[in-house]
């Protein structure tokens, strides 16, 4: 393992903390979306790059998109009980 | 639950983890024969210089049909959660609609996010139609593809969206996309009797259209998912920008 390996699993390891000590939801979306290419670039520097795609465009985009899109619905019903 | 009956449900859930991931680590093969083997095979047999293509769309083709299918069902599923109720309606979109208080995009975003559907459509299209020569493949290129009405969206034109990509449009484009993966698989069986055999001429490694049916499926993949995701965010926006609930 090189150095950028070891470095990327550290940064993976503290930001999934992060990840689960986030408590608001829409902040969430925003600290999964940074995970989610974290991640990418992980699988990238271990030599999956098909991986690391797929990661980077679920992970970065579309949970952060489906998080936010689901956080604007609660708000509306709640907004208008 | 109490607090010490659920550091002990904790802690055997734990050490089971820990035991079945530190077994299964002792068993990793370190240099990985399998994609060593793998890496021998495609290209001598099926023209195809991503291993991991290969693997997905031909020699275990069967799994990534039953992947595809997962995910149309899960489509499925938050389009009949998300369908409309009998007492509910559709008004006019929220960021459109007179008197709301939904600031339209700045002129900076507009710009860049309509600048960038063009190149996002054309690196969505070459990651799909390359999946058999460089990593990507039908499931990279389609989300991709997908973040370009994302893209029409952000730019604060949501009735060009509803034009561009109408439901009937790309619920079509994702139900051609899983059942054109079956119909190459059947294809396969009714002229070897094998399910998902490679029925077309293999080609040159390398080229767009090597690997015989894999750039078939890829297609086929690229289109099912790229409609699935547009699909998902249509009824996202319908439900949060148009949907009203009876007064």
């Amino acid at each position: 393992m090189n150095w950028l390996q070891i470095l990327i699993l550290l940064m993976v390891a503290g930001f999934g903390l992060a990840v689960v000590l986030t408590r608001d939801p829409l902040h969430l979306a925003v600290v999964a979306s940074f995970y989610g290419i974290l991640l990418g670039i992980m699988f990238f520097l271990f030599q999956a790059p098909d991986v690391a795609l797929s990661q980077i465009t679920i992970g970065a985009l579309a949970l952060p998109l489906m998080v936010l899109l689901a956080l604007a619905k609660i708000r509306r019903t709640e907004r208008s009980r | 639950m109490k607090p010490a009956a659920r550091l002990t449900l904790f802690g055997v859930a734990a050490a089971t983890f820990a035991a079945v991931v530190g077994g299964a680590a002792a068993e990793i093969r370190p240099n990985g024969w399998y994609a060593d083997f793998v890496n021998r095979v495609t290209v001598p047999e099926r023209q195809i210089t991503d291993a991991v293509t290969a693997v997905n769309f031909d020699i275990r083709g069967f799994d990534t049909l039953g992947e595809e299918f997962i995910m149309f069902a899960s489509v499925l599923g938050v389009a009949l959660l998300l369908r409309r109720q009998r007492d509910e309606w559709n008004g006019p979109p929220l960021d459109r609609a007179r008197g709301r208080g939904v600031p339209a995009p700045s002129d900076a975003i507009r710009i860049l996010t309509v600048a960038l559907v063009g190149p996002v459509v054309l690196f969505g299209i070459y990651v799909v139609v390359h999946g058999q020569a460089t990593p990507g493949g039908g499931f990279q290129g389609g989300v991709v593809l997908a973040t370009a009405p994302l893209l029409i969206y952000l730019a604060g034109e949501y009735g060009s969206l509803v034009r561009l990509a109408p439901r009937w449009l790309v619920e079509s484009a994702e139900a051609i996309g899983a059942g054109g993966y079956a119909v190459i698989g059947a294809i396969g069986m009714l002229r070897s009797e094998r399910f998902l055999e490679n029925w077309l001429p293999l080609g040159k490694a390398g080229d767009v259209f090597s690997g015989g049916t894999v750039a078939l499926i890829d297609l086929t993949v690229g289109l099912e998912v790229a409609g699935g995701f547009i699909v998902l965010l249509l009824l996202f926006l319908e439900e949060t920008l148009v949907r009203r609930d009876p007064a």
